[in-house]
């Protein structure tokens, strides 16, 4: 049984729909990778299951329970945890005061304090430092920190890499099947194709709000992603869809 | 030695203006919340301590300990069934609802209890002193600083020390993100303002004992409140300590030259603030 599945996902903002039918399952310690260009709805699919966006239609289940209806704070509880773009920490809290901030309905998991520091290093020697004060790169150490604190059945990773030096990046990369392993699912927001499919066990593509393709990432043909990436012409029409 | 004494008396009047602000600057750092009510809600409190010394017959601080809970519960549920709602409708929404709540106290308080003005009986707490070669502490006015810096200095420890003060810093910094961290947001908001309310009540009863009590007292007790506040720095407690000071000291000091110059310069003072540092002595815009 899959840890995560969405099914038929209908969300927007406004009058504005940017997911029509969205769909996709993770297992239990599985990779996947969301990709898909600018506004493909690729963030809106991870806040809407994050519970940051309510979405209009479909259905969120974790582990067989239906959590669609659940308010964004006991998402987090029910095992659902996003890492937001842009890193998101609390400013003007201690790194360490970031990391205890997390409250989970699931008690204590595979991620304690001192797990956490070995994991991440460099955020135990900035343990005592304002997190505002700390670089990209080690915010974004604290912001996956903190995600996993919570003690999450299922980490939503969106766009982790974004503005890091690549050195930087190579690291979040080497952590992932640590974490993997000690049984979190992970739904991958990365804009780095090749980094996607080789840090994923599967993929899905998002076109304009829907799920253009999913497969393999070991197997998929590049002429299939490329065509589910960009649209072909016969597609979808390039306009933005507006709700009747 | 007069000089000395005036500061003296000034510091007093600064711990009675940070113990009122207190409360509207925990609203505002925590929320971005301005409570226009604030001064009307401490009077109620007020009205509430000498009903419940009317109708049980009881001392002053007997009356406080049973003000006190109620004022935190009515705090919590205002925040619960209208701050809440006001908050999520935009910046001018919480204005607008609560200087109509405000407007609603004052005259409520007039129907209930007429405009007349109203003792609140402290025994001999009113007029005790002490007095040591030049200098005069009145005990009510010594009360009221080291209440002051109790509530400060407390509030400081919990939100510094406390899983529930970390909270609230967090939600301070970003609510949306505290959301998703499983933190629950509404009894957070509630408990905030129900010790904004708590102190404010507490800091308006003492304060009437010297003035007395009128339903028209809120709007002042806010200016002040509103002063200590803004000179302080948004969001900083201790500056909102720091600004109460500075109102008091100035006005005492002043009054010795002029009295009726007193509240005029205080008020000069809290423009120069606003004009040369618009953020307050101490603001960092971050609650603690």
């Amino acid at each position: 049984m899959s840890t995560l599945s969405v099914r038929g996902l209908d969300a927007g903002y406004g009058d504005f729909q940017a997911l029509f039918g969205a769909g996709l399952d993770l297992a239990s310690g599985e990779t996947v990778a969301l990709v898909g260009a600018n506004g493909a709805g690729k963030t809106t699919l991870l806040s809407a299951i994050a519970g940051a966006l309510r979405p209009w239609a479909g259905a969120i289940t974790v582990d067989g329970t239906d959590i669609t209806a659940l308010p964004d704070y006991q998402r987090a509880r029910a095992g659902v945890v996003l890492v937001p773009e842009g890193r998101r920490l609390f400013g003007s809290l201690t790194v360490e005061e970031n990391i205890l901030i997390p409250v989970t309905g699931r008690g204590a998991g595979p991620w304690p304090l001192e797990a956490l520091y070995e994991l991440f290093p460099i955020v135990a020697a900035r343990r005592s430092h304002r997190a505002a004060l700390l670089s990209g790169g080690e915010q974004q150490a604290v912001a996956i920190a903190r995600a996993l604190a919570a003690n999450p059945a299922v980490l939503l990773l969106d766009e982790v890499s974004l503005g890091l030096a690549p050195a930087v990046v190579d690291t979040f990369y080497g952590v992932l099947p640590r974490i993997q392993a000690s049984g979190v699912s992970i739904l991958l927001v990365e804009q780095d194709i090749d980094r996607a499919l080789a840090a994923s066990s599967r993929v899905v593509c998002l076109l304009e709000g829907r799920v253009a393709l999913a497969g393999d990432s070991a197997s998929l043909d590049p002429g299939a992603l490329i065509a589910a990436y960009f649209g072909s012409a016969a597609g979808p029409g390039a306009d933005p869809v507006v709700r009747a | 030695m007069t000089w000395v004494n005036d500061v003296l008396q000034g510091i007093f009047l600064g711990g009675a203006y940070a113990l009122t602000a207190v409360g509207l600057s925990l609203m505002f750092g925590v929320m971005r919340l301005v409570n226009l009510a604030h001064g009307d809600l401490a009077v109620c409190g007020t009205y509430l301590v000498t009903t419940v010394m009317a109708a049980l017959g009881v001392p002053l601080w007997a009356a406080l300990l049973v003000m006190l809970p109620l004022a935190f519960c009515a705090g919590a549920l205002l925040q619960l069934l209208l701050f809440d709602r006001a908050l999520r409708a935009g910046p001018v929404a919480p204005l607008l609802v609560t200087f109509g709540l405000s407007v609603m106290i004052e005259n409520l308080l007039q129907q209930v209890y007429s405009a007349n003005t109203r003792g609140v009986p402290a025994g001999s707490l009113d007029v005790a002193a002490l007095h040591a070669g030049g200098l005069v502490v009145p005990w009510l006015s010594a009360l009221k600083l080291i209440l002051a810096l109790v509530v400060i200095g407390g509030l400081s420890a919990l939100l510094r020390l406390t899983a529930w003060g970390r909270r609230v810093r967090a939600t301070s910094d970003d609510v949306a993100v505290a959301r998703l961290q499983g933190i629950r947001v509404r009894p957070l908001f509630a408990s905030v303002t129900g010790i904004a309310l708590g102190a404010a009540a507490l800091a308006g009863t003492l304060n009437s004992v010297t003035t007395g009590v009128d339903p028209a007292l809120g709007a002042l007790t806010l200016i002040f409140a509103f002063e200590a506040v803004i000179i302080g720095g948004l969001g900083s407690l201790w500056g909102t300590l720091l600004g109460g000071m500075l109102l008091g000291v100035t006005q005492v000091v002043v009054a010795q030259v002029s009295v009726p110059y007193a509240t005029l310069a205080s008020q000069l003072l809290f423009l120069a603030v606003l004009a040369v540092r618009p953020t307050g002595l101490l603001g960092a815009a971050q609650a603690g």
